[in-house]
């Protein structure tokens, strides 16, 4: 049985905020496998490309055969807990502060035998399991076991949830409401049981259809935040950057110009200053309070969720200069992910094919619903992972694109 | 001679026995929890008292062999101008609880071979206050990837692990492996050297500290500084100096063993045993006293299982009908072991040797095993992972046996 | 007495006056600030970019003894000057950007205009020639190169929303009609006209003929214009003088302006309020 998480008391101003710990971070290259799959929220091993023997803990070389083709591949995680262990006493700073932890030795039906942390749910050993990755709060891929069949309050584990970004009694902030993709994440996260929604809207002498709806929200409040005065993006962190658990970026400029398209910069410079230097004050303003506030209780600082776009792997010439603006800000998010390490505050970045908007009005579908992707972004916050794109299209062309970026930099030029 | 069944990994071999070359001078620098001296100084006072307890000069020593995990940047061949001296033959073994057997293993066949006249075997190690925390995070690649990350129990939560499979597969109790304890204990008290000088009772083990289940606090060693160390010889260079020395009847050395089995309830043992007895000419009955490698008690008792004091599984029962005492039936750790004299890094690997020399030469520090003519020291070691990885064993005899 | 000693001595009676406060000097002008909002086009055009502005140090690690900013706006941010090349009519007249304007137009006196009443009624209130006749009958005729202010007491309206008054037909704030502009030009002489909403056309004037006909016969006509006017209930009807000067900027088309305006002393009953106000 899973105690259901409860709304946290508000929290006793009198008392130190604790400080953000990681778990141990150091990996070989090796293991930085698992990382980058867990990233993706997918769990893979080395299996030997010769041979075809699956490794655990990762290696250079096949244990069976020598051979150094090891590939990863999707696993299923199904295996037997063979062996179960609660941890109360830990030499390391972390978990001392989170014991007790629940461990188990999993023989995996692939083969290998993982130590993995064990999900509440699970019975004590003897018992199948499904093993899963997640990124812990160091960043770093680990291997969790789940019951096989779904408990209630599943996502309410402890140890769980200090491996992914429930927004459940979470307080959020949505930086744009303005657009249907804006006003679509605060549904869902209303839906996903958050705490608190504030939702920046810059320009406030612009009327924005279903602004309204999404103020009569009990959880909602509305503020102005317009992300391309430093000013702005100060005075609201001032305000309320103390409190923000995940921050999610919405606001986006989305032209649809290339180079010959459109002479001048002032185009250009609007999307940058909205997609990359917008992105850059909040990390500024709203980044160091989030940092220090990684282990604040149950309801901690715990991501940070950037709209990016799939044109940011590669640039959609059509759309040129807001592809250009968009790898700008996944470069920037890098740094920023790295800097919010240290206090295990996850950076999530979106990725999403055309949105079914305005300005991709001339794209032929698929177009990615506004609902669709504030439900897969929703989704990203409960999993823990890092990157995500949502929608045919980006599947499409991240496939494309992590077989090798030069044929599809070559087949988006035709 | 029980048959162990037959695999084509069996050690058979006929190597050439040990009668010529004998093991001599066991010494230990006295463990402490803490020290501010690096693993050098634990070195060089083993090599000092080496020297003293066998009346050489420090250039009458031209072999080196050292276990230790914490000199690091050096290795062993720091340790020869560190320490002045100019050997022939040098060798560095931090294979944590296996490096005294197989520390042993090289020097007697250097020594046999005349690539060095006396060899100096030492288990070294210091412990400062963050030391241990420090170093299980380096241990290996695997535990780095693989182990740390989770929970960051070291080898504590590994072996709760191990030793819930086991109580679970074989009906293993928490009081079965509190009688070892508790036993272990008593022979303690008899060793001015131990780091636990109280009496503990089967009560203050089951109620100790949980660690990680199954495990309690006095499950678990006291990790702690310290040495140990013996010198490898010709017999008849033993004899000239009017040295007690102990003989080697047979050893043998496993590393990664049964890398299939999804988790570890047997060790290399069980690959080597019938080699090991066959060599030494004696069967597991004629052994007087075993000293285990007993990092934790489950490891004792899949030690005791896999060299043949009983079957697999039946080492619950095994214990139930043993005191374990150096006084009583099939007496183990005579010193305490590591669960009561303390671990002292790779010195633990060194521990059983020196108290086997020890009661085989009647330089006895702890109580004497009555009438001990044969004993069993055993190495086991390196949990990179999931599980230890060297295994090893030496049947020692008394000069006449 | 020569005419260049008449004007020495008048120089020096005004400076003289400006020190005893016999004349005062009111403030026409907006703050520049990131949240005065600026004028807003369709979002497939080009857009004017609001002010903005940036730290460039503190009296810290940045620059430890100095504090200053890098600022950033378009030519038609805050209270502004719109030069004749700023519209296609005026694109090829001569002497007709930021930095090549006689400055001698950049002073001069102000006729001001009351619609304050019409504007709170209709917020699309426009300004006739009807009623700069009636105007004149009371304040006398416009005099040639005079400036003509509308006041509609817009400036009050702080909120940005108010301020800037869209719907979803778009913006509604007062302004002139064709007819008045053509008046004032070809009738008057004036040297420029001036509003205290966005722009000097009315919110609604794209629906106008022709569309915006203050931005297109103004500056058809070589004439100027200011936008974002405030204050303009503390002059007179006659007898105030305005400096509206740009920044010389090359080839401009317009710039954010410190307006001020020269009062008589006696005039302006709001003046010792606007002092509290700025020391509050």
């Amino acid at each position: 049985m899973i105690a259901p998480l409860h709304r946290p008391k508000r929290k006793n101003p009198i008392l130190r905020t604790r400080l953000p710990l990681l778990p141990p971070w150091a990996r070989s290259r090796a293991a930085l496998g698992l990382t980058a799959a867990a990233a993706l929220g997918r769990f893979e091993l080395q299996v030997c490309a010769h041979c075809g023997s699956v490794q655990y803990p990762p290696r250079e070389a096949c244990h069976r055969c020598l051979s150094d083709q090891l590939q990863w591949r999707e696993q299923s995680g199904a295996g037997e807990l063979i062996s179960s262990t609660t941890v109360y006493h830990s030499h390391d700073l972390f978990f001392r502060e989170r014991v007790p932890w629940r461990l188990g030795l999993v023989r995996l039906d692939a083969g290998p035998t993982v130590i993995a942390h064990l999900h509440a749910g699970c019975a004590p050993a003897p018992c199948r399991v499904r093993v899963e990755t997640r990124l812990d709060k160091s960043g770093q891929g680990v291997l969790l076991a789940f019951p096989i069949d779904e408990v209630s309050n599943m996502a309410d584990d402890l140890q769980l949830r200090e491996m992914t970004c429930d927004p459940k009694f979470r307080k959020v902030l949505v930086t744009d409401g303005k657009t249907a993709v804006g006003q679509a994440v605060v549904q869902a996260l209303v839906a996903a049981g958050a705490d608190l929604v504030w939702v920046g809207y810059a320009e406030p002498w612009k009327k924005f259809p279903g602004l309204a709806q999404i103020e009569a929200l009990p959880q909602v409040t509305l503020i102005p935040l317009d992300l391309t005065d430093s000013r702005s993006v100060t005075q609201i962190a001032a305000e309320i950057g103390g409190r923000v658990d995940i921050l999610i970026n919405t606001a986006e400029v989305h032209r649809t110009h290339g180079i010959a398209s459109r002479s001048g910069v002032e185009v250009a410079r609007a999307e940058m200053d909205v997609n990359y230097f917008g992105l850059l004050r909040l990390a500024q303003e709203f980044g160091p309070a989030m940092r220090g506030r990684g282990a604040d209780g149950q309801s901690s600082a715990t991501a940070w969720v950037n709209l990016l776009s799939i044109y940011a792997l590669n640039n959609y010439p059509p759309h040129g200069t807001f592809s250009a603006s968009k790898a700008a800000a996944l470069s920037l998010s890098q740094c920023l992910r790295a800097e919010m390490r240290s206090g295990g505050v996850r950076v999530i970045n979106v990725f999403p094919g055309p949105i079914d908007d305005e300005w991709n009005q001339m794209l032929p579908p698929p177009k990615l619903g506004p609902d669709a992707l504030a439900k897969a972004l929703v989704k990203a916050l409960k999993d823990g992972v890092e990157d995500i794109y949502p929608g045919d299209v980006a599947q499409e062309w991240f496939a494309r694109w992590r077989e090798d970026p030069k044929i599809l930099e070559r087949e988006v030029s035709a | 001679m029980r048959n162990f069944g037959k695999d084509p990994l069996v050690a058979s071999g006929d190597a050439r026995d040990y009668r010529d070359v004998v093991l001599t001078a066991p010494v230990t620098v006295p463990y402490v929890r803490y020290s501010i001296r690096s693993a050098h100084w634990f070195v060089a006072r083993a090599l000092s008292r080496l020297l003293k307890e066998s009346g050489l000069e420090k250039s009458d020593i031209d072999g080196l062999s050292v276990g230790s995990f914490m000199l690091s940047p050096d290795t062993a061949i720091g340790l020869t101008q560190h320490l002045g001296v100019t050997v022939r033959w040098l060798d560095h073994v931090p294979l944590g609880g296996a490096c005294g057997i197989v520390a042993l293993r090289r020097a007697l066949r250097a020594v046999q071979a005349g690539d060095a006249q006396v060899v100096a075997c030492i288990g070294a190690d210091t412990n400062h206050v963050d030391s241990f925390r420090q170093s299980l995070g380096s241990f290996s690649v695997f535990a780095r990837d693989a182990v740390f990350p989770y929970g960051s129990g070291g080898p504590n939560a590994s072996f709760a692990l191990l030793t819930s499979y086991y109580m679970r597969m074989y009906g293993a109790t928490r009081e079965d492996f509190g009688k070892i304890c508790v036993a272990q204990r008593d022979n303690a008290l008899g060793y001015p050297h131990a780091m636990f000088k109280k009496k503990l009772t089967l009560e203050e083990y089951l109620e100790a500290r949980p660690i990680a289940d199954p495990i309690r606090l006095f499950d678990c060693v006291m990790p702690c500084a310290g040495a140990e160390g013996f010198l490898v010889m010709t017999r008849q260079r033993a004899e000239a100096l009017g040295l007690p020395y102990a003989r080697v009847r047979s050893t043998c050395e496993r590393h990664n063993a049964f890398p299939d089995d999804p988790i570890q309830v047997r060790g290399g043992w069980v690959l080597d045993r019938e080699h090991l007895y066959g060599a030494a000419g004696v069967e597991p009955s004629d052994i007087d006293f075993v000293e285990t490698y007993d990092d934790y008690p489950v490891m004792s008792v899949i030690q005791i299982e896999d060299l043949g004091f009983c079957q697999k599984g039946e080492g619950p029962e095994f214990i139930r009908r043993h005191t374990f005492t150096s006084d009583g039936s099939f007496p183990i750790n005579t010193s305490g072991g590591q669960l009561s004299a303390g671990q002292a890094g790779c010195a633990a690997g060194f521990l059983g040797l020196v108290e086997s020399i020890r009661q085989l030469t009647d330089r006895n520090l702890a109580r004497a095993v009555p009438g001990a003519r044969l004993g069993l020291a055993v190495g086991f070691g390196m949990i990179t992972y999931d599980r230890g990885l060297c295994s090893g064993a030496a049947i020692l005899g008394r000069a006449d046996a | 007495m020569s005419a260049d000693l008449a004007a020495a001595n008048s120089l020096i009676t005004l400076a003289a006056d400006l020190v005893s406060g016999r004349i005062r000097v009111v403030d026409l002008t907006q703050t520049l600030a990131p949240e005065f909002p600026q004028i807003a086009l369709p979002p497939e055009f080009g857009q004017c970019w609001p002010f903005r502005i940036e730290e460039v140090s503190r009296y810290d690690e940045r620059g430890p003894a100095w504090y200053w900013n890098n600022f950033s706006c378009g030519e038609h941010t805050g209270t502004h000057f719109d030069a004749p090349i700023h519209w296609v009519s005026g694109r090829d007249l001569p002497s007709n950007a930021t930095d090549t304007v006689p400055v001698q137009h950049l002073i001069g006196a102000a006729c001001v205009i009351d619609c304050s009443a019409q504007a709170s009624a209709d917020p699309d209130f426009l300004l006739t020639a009807d009623h700069v006749r009636a105007w004149e009958a009371v304040h006398g005729r416009i005099p040639a190169r005079a400036w003509v202010l509308m006041r509609t007491d817009w400036s009050k309206r702080t909120d940005p929303v108010a301020y800037q008054n869209y719907d979803e037909t778009g913006q509604h704030t007062p302004g002139p009609a064709t007819d008045v502009v053509r008046f004032l030009i070809d009738e008057r002489d004036v040297t420029g006209f001036g509003s205290e909403a966005i722009g000097t056309d009315a919110g609604q004037g794209y629906h106008l003929k022709p569309p915006y006909p203050c931005h297109y016969f103004m500056h058809g006509s070589g004439r100027y214009g200011l936008q974002c006017l405030a204050n303009l209930d503390q002059l007179p009807p006659t007898g105030a003088v305005i400096f509206c000067a740009p920044l010389k900027i090359k080839n401009g088309s317009g710039s954010p302006i410190r307006a001020l305006a020269l009062v008589p002393g006696s005039s302006g009953a709001a003046e010792p309020s606007q002092r509290v106000r700025g020391e509050a």
